[in-house]
């Protein structure tokens, strides 16, 4: 006896969830497939949750989803070995319902999702893994799992298995992820006391603040790093590319822990108990990196379509945009009794097109390349702010004209001036 | 055949934390599992009813949550699921939640006898490995206990023939069904749900039972009300301030090793020296 469904969507993160979600309120026959042992227990972020993107999909999310704290202040450091220069938002605006922003943990905030996917009539199935996708010619007509008893079918496979996507891999859909195209990112979860957090970051009940960090705590290395305060814990990590790593030889868990040692992110952890230790890949080769996301019978989602924005360090609410985009598309196309072809499916990437997911992913479409060949925004440049800044506020007996000049110096001497020029132009190139 | 398996949902105890300030334990967060000890449990009905066909019922205590063990169970192939929850079970010590479970079975009985309960050797959150006995007394079922392997079920004559593990040895005993086992862990490895084995779980519908259903009259034996058990205080062990150290040898000949060993052991413990008196010099 062979199942057959309108939808397979595989893999239950917040991708295939937005997906799987719209899809059953929408009336289909929706199956999802899961390897972890439950929804969210092979899930790892940060992490945010950036609230448009999930109250698009579920607008009363904030009744019953696991929040931890909503943000009320970003701050953005540039670290050398000693010190940061940096730069913080923090506004009372922050603290009007509905909240932009939250912290959460995934595994219980995938829970959740998951909860909602399966009250909207989706039948979920963990433990699962879809070893392959079940083609008739050209087309696919369902996936095969690692277990025994046959070939699922279904009019449409959905494929949101993340990052490392070895279904989209085997099938040919993607080419092997490049080491220089992803980054790897190690983070901890820190038990700290309500009250000691509350302190330490300036915020009562359950406000929260963001720090995101760049400089020399990546030695060298393209990345970035980031605290976030929980509830009752801090998340701490760092992440750089993949390509970078196995250059320097550096290990993750070594650069972490270089990175808690710094005295300006040090005192923020002490005395906290670490729960947790996670590693994920998250894909950074920004908008030339998207393979064909849509062809005859299935759609690509979320990491596994490598929709992260770098920069902004967004991607889970890239991943449920176009899971919901994904579902959408699928929708009008049953509505209008169509068949799932590659080319009534092209509809998928013209919603993408016209979204804010392809429009910041194409704003920053030369940054990934940039700044891999331009170490020394990472390096030189921190070290040189820091620098500067020292010099500056130091008050000792030099007169300002003269600090300011050796300043200049400084900077001239580490880059040149057409060195200086040339960073501005690409910098502009990258962002503008 | 009809056999029913006991298993209970429990914290993953390998994720327990206990909170630094208030020093009780955190739930939140922790993934619930079912007892692996029953696991083991499950996979011997099972595999009896391979052999010997049975119809298999699983049934546990617990909260709504605990709904995900038993439809666990069921992909490995369970036939038949019964979640017993209440608000009045709420709470409850190996002696009240045995109390309960014995009326659940009591009920079940009525609809096809049972000859075989199964449950694991304990749980691995409280670790009393109470409720199986407790449920064999109170139905007046013979009891095996620490079983490691099922020898031989003979349903013509109601005898089953298993051998148990005891202190110095295995004993080789026979008794008359009906029977309650509780087996050791270790000595059977979970099978692996087939594709249909996982939809069918997905769909069977569960017999949620209230008090009421599992025949529970008596309100002042189940739930807090009827634990005698009081917990007095929870705290976490003391981390252990021994270390480990990795001592360096010239080679790895063993009496190299040893004259090391021995060299830094009388260099901690000086009393020693005398009282060890080298065979050969």
């Amino acid at each position: 006896m062979n199942e057959q469904f309108d939808v397979i969507v595989v893999g239950g993160g917040p991708s295939g969830n937005a997906a799987a979600y719209t899809l059953a309120k929408g009336g289909l026959r929706v199956l999802q497939l899961e390897r972890g042992e439950y929804p969210g227990s092979k899930n790892v972020q940060g992490a945010i949750l950036y609230a448009d993107a999930l109250a698009r999909i579920i607008p009363d999310f904030r009744d019953d989803a696991p929040l931890e704290r909503h943000l009320i202040e970003q701050r953005v450091w540039i670290l050398d070995d000693t010190s940061y220069v940096g730069s913080s938002y923090r506004s009372a605006d922050f603290n009007k319902p509905p909240f932009n922003r939250y912290t959460i943990i995934r595994a219980q905030f995938d829970k959740w999702f998951s909860r909602k996917v399966q009250e909207a009539g989706a039948l979920v199935i963990c433990e699962t893994t879809v070893t392959d996708l079940v083609r008739d010619g050209d087309r696919v007509v369902g996936v095969q799992t690692d277990r025994a008893g046959g070939s699922i079918y279904a009019n449409a496979v959905i494929l949101a298995d993340g990052v490392n996507s070895q279904l989209a891999q085997r099938a040919g859909f993607r080419p092997e992820i490049a080491p220089r195209e992803v980054a790897l990112a190690v983070k901890e979860i820190h038990f700290l006391p309500e009250e000691t957090i509350q302190s330490r970051f300036n915020v009562t009940g359950d406000e929260g603040v963001v720090i995101e960090m760049a400089g020399k705590i990546t030695q060298g290395m393209v990345g970035t790093g980031f605290l976030y305060t929980n509830k009752e814990s801090i998340a701490i990590g760092v992440g750089c590319l993949l390509s970078d790593f196995s250059r320097q030889k550096t290990t993750p868990y070594a650069l972490l822990d270089h990175m808690k040692r710094h005295p300006a992110i040090a005192p923020l952890l002490a005395g906290g108990e670490m729960k947790e230790y996670t590693a994920h890949l998250i894909p950074e080769g920004g908008y030339h990196a998207i393979p064909q996301v849509f062809g005859e019978g299935w759609l690509m989602v979320g990491d596994a379509g490598m929709f992260v924005n770098g920069v902004h360090r967004e991607g889970s609410n890239l991943a449920m945009t176009t899971g919901y985009l994904a579902a959408e598309t699928l929708l009008e196309l049953r509505a209008e009794r169509k068949v799932f072809s590659a080319r009534n499916l092209a509809r998928y990437r013209a919603k993408l097109d016209g979204s804010f997911v392809m429009r910041d992913l194409r704003k920053y479409k030369n940054l990934p390349r940039i700044v891999e060949k331009n170490p020394q925004f990472f390096t030189a440049y921190p070290e040189l702010m820091n620098k500067a800044a020292h010099t500056l506020i130091s008050v000792d007996g030099i007169d300002k004209k003269a600090k300011e000049r050796a300043v200049r110096k400084h900077f001239v001497s580490a880059r040149s001036r057409l060195g200086l020029l040339g960073d501005i132009f690409k910098l502009w190139r990258a962002f503008e | 055949m009809h056999i029913l398996v006991c298993i209970k949902q429990v914290p993953d105890s390998a994720q327990i934390r206990v909170h630094p300030v208030t020093n009780t334990i955190m739930r939140q967060g922790v993934p619930a599992i079912v007892n692996p000890y029953d696991l083991v449990a499950l996979e011997e009905a099972l595999r009896l009813k391979d052999r010997l066909g049975a119809r298999v019922t699983v049934l546990s205590m617990g909260p709504p949550q605990a709904e995900a063990a038993l439809r666990k169970a069921l992909s490995f192939g369970a036939d038949e699921a019964i979640l017993l929850t209440d608000r009045a079970f709420a709470g409850a010590d190996t002696l009240a939640t045995s109390y309960a479970l014995a009326s659940a079975i009591r009920k079940i009985r009525e609809d096809m006898p049972v000859d075989l309960i199964f449950a694991g050797k304990q749980t691995i959150d409280g670790d009393t490995a109470q409720v199986g006995p407790g449920i064999a007394t109170r139905l007046n079922m013979q009891l095996l206990t620490y079983v490691s392997h099922i020898d031989n079920v003979d349903l013509e004559r109601g005898e089953i023939t298993v051998q148990r593990r005891a202190e110095g040895g295995v004993q080789v005993l026979c008794t008359r069904l009906p029977a309650l086992l509780t087996v050791l862990e270790g000595i059977n490895e979970m099978r692996f749900a087939t594709m249909p084995d996982m939809f069918r779980a997905a769909r069977h519908p569960l017999a949620i039972w209230d008090r009421e259903a599992a025949g529970v009259t008596d309100l002042t034996k189940v739930g807090l009300k009827g634990s005698p058990t009081v917990v007095s205080r929870v705290f976490a062990p003391t981390p252990r301030m021994h270390r480990a150290e990795i001592i360096q040898t010239q080679s790895d000949q063993p009496d190299d090793l040893v004259a090391t060993l021995l060299a830094k052991m009388f260099t901690k413990f000086p009393d020693l020296r005398a009282a060890v008196r080298p065979r050969c010099a």
